[in-house]
Formats: C-alpha cells, sequence, structure tokens
C-alpha cells in the first residue's frame, strides 16, 4: 500500500519548544510586546521566542499561530462533512475537495466514509451550496454532519 | 486612520466601509478575522501591526478582541499544534449510536473524560452512517486510543446501561488539508484602510 501516512520524520522538540507550545495554547496575550512577556515567563529572549515560533510553523509542528474563530457567533456556519471515496480516485478527490477555500482541513480516515473535512462558510445557506459544488465537482455524494450539540471539554493537548 | 471611537455602541458608521445590510460592529469584527485568520505577524508588536491593518487604534482593537473573546466570536488565541507532530499520532474520531434520550447526558459524561478532546452530538445518516455522538481520542499509538475508547465504552454501559448499540473508531492515515477558517470574496472590500 502506497498511501500517504500521517507518520514521517518528526522534528525534535527540545524542553522550550514544548514550554512554548504548552504556554500558547490557551492565552496570547493582549499587550503591544507580547513576546516580550512570553519570554519573560519562559526565561528567554523576545527574539527567541520569535525565532522558535517561526522555526515551529516553518516545521509544521504548530499549524497556526493567532486567534480562533467561532464563526457561528457572527453569522457564519462550521460543518463537518464526509465522503466515500473510491481508492483509485483519492488523489484527484483529495486535490478537488482542498481546492475550495470553504475547505478549512481535511482528514483521510480508516472507513468506507474515507475523507472527512470541515467546511466553514460566511453565512448558513453557503454550508448546503458548497456540498452542493463539491458533489458537481468530484461525481460523490456529500454526507453532512452539523453539530447540533457541543458538549463541554477542554481542549488541550500537552507537548 | 479611523479615529476616535470610544465607544462602539456611539460609532458613526460612515466611517466604516461596511457591507450593506452588516452592522458597523460586525463590519470592524470582520475586518478583525480577515486580517488575523492568516495567522499573527511574528514581529515584536504583532497587534499594531494588525491595528494598522484594520484600521484601528491599539487600544481599541484589544478592546474588540475583548468583547469577541467574551461573546465566543473568538474562541482563544495560541498555537494549533500539529498533533502528529508532537507525539500524538494516533487521532481516533470515536463515534457512538445512542439511543436519542439519553444522548446528551452520555455527551456531557464523556466530554468530561480526559481522553476526549472534542464531543458533539450530529444528526445520524440512515442507512450509511448509525452515529449520532463524535468524540475525538488523541494518543500516542492506535492501541492506546482503542484502550481508550474501550475505557470508555466500560463507563458508558455501567452508568447508562443499554443507551449505546454500536460504536466504531475512525483513525485519521493522513492530514490533507489544515489551513483553518478563510473568509474573503466579499470580505476583499473591506479590507482596505483609508
Amino acid at each position: 500500500m502506497n498511501r500517504a501516512t500521517a507518520k514521517g520524520r518528526a522534528p525534535v522538540l527540545d524542553e522550550t519548544d514544548r514550554a512554548l507550545i504548552n504556554m500558547l495554547q490557551g492565552d496570547f496575550p493582549l499587550l503591544r510586546n507580547p513576546f516580550a512577556d512570553v519570554a519573560v515567563r519562559l526565561g528567554i529572549e523576545q527574539e527567541e521566542v520569535i525565532d522558535r515560533l517561526q522555526r515551529l510553523l516553518d516545521q509544521r509542528v504548530l499549524t497556526r499561530f493567532g486567534p480562533m474563530f467561532q464563526i457561528e457567533r457572527i453569522g457564519g456556519a462550521f460543518c463537518l462533512a464526509a465522503i466515500g471515496v473510491p481508492e483509485a480516485d483519492f488523489e484527484r478527490v483529495a486535490a478537488e475537495v482542498n481546492a475550495f477555500a470553504e475547505v478549512a482541513h481535511n482528514y483521510r480516515r480508516d472507513h468506507a466514509l474515507n475523507m472527512w473535512f470541515v467546511l466553514a462558510t460566511e453565512a448558513p445557506q453557503g454550508i448546503a451550496a458548497t456540498a452542493r459544488q463539491i458533489e458537481i465537482a468530484t461525481g460523490l455524494p456529500v454526507f453532512l454532519f452539523p453539530k447540533e450539540r457541543e458538549y463541554f471539554v477542554e481542549m488541550k493537548l500537552e507537548a | 486612520m479611523a479615529a476616535h471611537r470610544e465607544n462602539p455602541a456611539s460609532q458613526d458608521a460612515s466611517n466604516v466601509s461596511a457591507t450593506p445590510g452588516v452592522s458597523c460592529d460586525e463590519a470592524i469584527e470582520r475586518r478583525i478575522i480577515v486580517a488575523t485568520q492568516g495567522g499573527l505577524p511574528l514581529v515584536p508588536e504583532p497587534w499594531d501591526e494588525v491595528a494598522r491593518e484594520v484600521g484601528l487604534p491599539v487600544d481599541e482593537l484589544f478592546c474588540r478582541i475583548r468583547v469577541m473573546l467574551e461573546r465566543g466570536v473568538i474562541r482563544r488565541i495560541g498555537v494549533v499544534p500539529n498533533h502528529y507532530a508532537i507525539g500524538y499520532t494516533a487521532n481516533g474520531m470515536s463515534v457512538w449510536d445512542v439511543a436519542d434520550e439519553c444522548v446528551d447526558a452520555v455527551g456531557e459524561f464523556i466530554g468530561a473524560l480526559d481522553a476526549v478532546t472534542h464531543c458533539y452530538r450530529r444528526p445520524r445518516r440512515l442507512p450509511d452512517w448509525p452515529y449520532n455522538l463524535f468524540a475525538m481520542v488523541h494518543g500516542r499509538s492506535h492501541d492506546e486510543v482503542r484502550q481508550q475508547i474501550s475505557d470508555i465504552a466500560d463507563r458508558i454501559a455501567a452508568r447508562f446501561p443499554g443507551a449505546c448499540r454500536s460504536r466504531e473508531v475512525l483513525f485519521s492515515s493522513a492530514i490533507l488539508k489544515k489551513t483553518g477558517l478563510r473568509i474573503g470574496g466579499a470580505a476583499g472590500n473591506v479590507q482596505q484602510r483609508e
């Protein structure tokens, strides 16, 4: 089997990288010099904080740094969606789905429904419209799994 | 630079290039989202740069962002780790077919467990998909995640006998895309600053 795996060489993280990642999963300060504040808490220089963040983003250890939005709160919508993609067509369909700006992220999963992605649109009706466009582009049915209710979780991973 | 707006509620809408039909506050929030959705600049004063792009004094930007945090428009500000790169190589989406009358109780129960990082109720898609409860479980191996899910199943069975009819776990085997939210399009015309 030659499908892409999620594993591969993971970059080596030192203690300071891990402390930085753990510290910044919560509340990046609303201060004029926020990196200086983070630097003091970590016991390193501000320049080093910035350099480490840049490296961790470049290495894709971090996929984002900034505010995380709940677009529902300003009238937009998120929706989980899935497609059962024939194995032979997987790469083509992945490229077609990923080409939509509304696709915020997309995972391959081991199941008959093997492609799971999240749509983010500025208006709720954009979800169904985008799903329809993806069906037209891929020739495959899109199953939508809107969030009916979210249960409280603590959303942190210890690095 | 758009100047002196002490009180957001009393703002003069003529100052803001708002989208028609959208309130002034919403237009400003939208500009903040567009300016930061790709990430904060890695410079010593990142918020000053954002404030310049949005066209607000930095103090007002802070006020706006605090309001957005309080309202939940911004969930949090910080980093998003690639969970593979920090050692959580197994990412299991556990899905459960739970009787409708107790799905919320079961959801609250398992959402509170340490192993679970997200927990949602979603519609079934019968006949293809009988599951109505989704709980993400991260771990350092598939076996560890399977064990955690098996423990969760035992706890559900003990607490809510007969409520859960079946379950599956879907492991992710590749990240195909992970860019996060991107609004834009019609937003393009509210990006420019005076």
